[in-house]
């Protein structure tokens, strides 16, 4: 069928409103967007330190929730046992819980009196709970659902006839999946990277919750913003500006590449 | 247990919470008060409610500072209480409230969890970059109070954290994920089990003043009062009082 060029007006009313959600808000960003100071909010230390945090944190926990996720992703499609679709539910947990939630669950479970914090930091001295580590662990908890339920879809609905043909062939599991199962999710498995990524770069409540508010050592960009936007209200609006501008990037960018021709 | 975890998830949700539109007569009157007065005004607002039936108080708790932005943008409060002057002065300045009146008092105070894991004895232990230490942003006024005191005691503190609200500070440090902490007297009295106070030399004291005020552009102009009138009441003052707030 070609695309229609009329769409019915009650339709094309309710996406104008749709895309006015949408398009309103960034428009209310500009409009109060102090142009003329905006270098001179951006290079603040607050802020160079918040986005060096932020890259840092957000590219280790969407590395963290690949390396973890993907595993995770296969046994979740591949292997039946008893317990699957608990286990489904409770790692998506994470998308609908409120981050604060998670945040304080992550402070019970690992902080220094945490359930494994506590013995963790008895035997090793590790405290995670107010250090960098503690923002990956906190971003990647809260990003990692998204990777798992993109590639798991993926693999869930894959045709099976190629694995079956390589294991008859000889090739052991691992070979299976690393030569066939991971190249033919190719585009799902990097736009479960792209969206944990995003997600873990504008993560705030279980990382203020759980690794606390210190510029250089757990301030992210969203914190910088929160604490900014009650006392310096342009410095939040350039450091929100800026992660508008960081994400559209590389929405644009990854989007053009990786999704565009492989939907 | 419980109660801590409430505490911060609650902490974490005030300081973050909007506020609920608001239209004609059957709406709550509408108070922003500053984390610090959580205890004092959600028992404030049972007893005033209990002694006017008519009425129906809604209390909404965060930092000074968001609920002054969130006045200033328009929220539809009836009465604010704030932790600082600072924030109240701006709203005097921009004409959005009527004259503010000094309520009560805290002290800022050194504190660690009961059993005291890092052995803080003094604010010199605060130097300390193995013990985990944590403050107000300096955004918020027990951050400012904190950072004021720090300066006046010339300790250069090894932070930890900056919390952006004293109750997520305060619930931090009763969890034991710190081992001290600066926060207001009276959140020693919401965790009275929990939270152990060290004692500050003479003369490094920093006391905060809460003002609190009717917001000029109110819909409720005389049922605001009537909060206001409580608040400032024996009867208040004795809630206050019971709270660990000081005579203002």
């Amino acid at each position: 069928m070609s695309p229609t060029r009329r769409p019915p007006w009650i339709l094309a009313v309710l996406a104008t409103i749709g895309a006015a959600l949408f398009v309103l808000p960034l428009i209310g960003l500009l409009g109060v967007t102090p142009w003329s100071d905006l270098t001179s909010l951006l290079t603040d230390d607050v802020v160079t330190d918040a986005l060096r945090l932020s890259l840092v944190t957000s590219i280790a926990a969407a590395i963290l929730a690949t390396v973890l996720g993907v595993p995770l992703a296969w046994v979740l499609s591949r292997i039946d046992f008893r317990g699957r679709s608990l286990l489904r539910a409770i790692v998506t947990l994470p998308m609908v819980l409120p981050p604060v939630v998670g945040g304080a669950a992550l402070l019970f479970a690992l902080g220094r009196r945490g359930v494994v914090g506590e013995p963790l930091a008895d035997a090793t001295g590790l405290v995670l709970p107010f250090s960098t580590w503690g923002v990956i662990i906190a971003n990647t908890f809260v990003a990692m659902p998204f990777l798992v339920i993109t590639v798991e879809g993926a693999m869930s609905s894959l045709d099976g006839r190629h694995e079956q043909a390589a294991a008859s062939l000889g090739a052991s599991p691992l070979t299976v999946f690393r030569r066939v199962t991971l190249p033919m999710i190719g585009p799902s498995l990097r736009a479960g990277i792209v969206l944990a990524w995003a997600r873990a770069l504008g993560e705030f409540g279980a990382t203020i919750t759980f690794a606390g508010n210190l510029q250089g050592r757990t301030q992210t960009l969203p914190l910088a913003v929160f604490v900014s936007l009650d006392s310096n209200r342009d410095a939040a609006i350039a450091i929100s500006l800026m992660m508008v501008v960081i994400s559209v990037a590389v929405l644009v960018v990854l989007g053009g590449r990786w999704w565009g021709r492989t939907a | 247990m419980a109660r801590i975890t409430t505490a911060l998830a609650t902490a974490a949700v005030v300081s973050v919470s909007a506020v609920s539109c608001g239209g004609p007569d059957d709406d709550p009157v509408l108070v922003l008060a500053a984390a610090s007065l959580t205890d004092a005004f959600a028992t404030m607002e049972t007893e005033f409610e209990a002694a006017n039936p008519d009425l129906d108080i809604e209390v909404s708790f965060g930092g000074s500072s968001a609920l002054q932005v969130q006045v200033e943008e328009g929220a539809p409060a009836d009465v604010v209480a704030f932790a600082d002057a600072s924030p109240m002065a701006a709203l005097v300045d921009d004409d959005l409230v009527d004259d503010p009146t000094v309520f009560a008092t805290n002290a800022l105070v050194l504190v660690t969890p009961a059993d005291n894991p890092g052995g803080v004895t003094s604010l010199d232990d605060l130097t300390n970059p193995d013990l985990l230490v944590g403050v107000c942003a300096p955004q918020v006024p027990c951050g400012r109070y904190a950072a004021e005191l720090l300066d006046r005691a010339e300790v250069d503190a090894s932070l930890d954290t900056q919390e952006p609200d004293v109750r997520s500070l305060a619930a931090k440090i009763a969890a034991g994920e710190l081992d001290a902490g600066l926060v207001y007297a009276t959140d020693v009295d919401a965790f009275p089990d929990e939270l152990e106070l060290i004692p500050l030399p003479d003369g490094i004291a920093v006391r905060a003043e809460y003002p609190i005020a009717a917001v000029s552009e109110s819909s409720r102009p005389d049922d605001a009062e009537r909060f206001l009138d409580f608040v400032l009441s024996a009867e208040g003052r004795q809630i206050l009082a019971d709270a660990g707030f000081g005579e203002r």
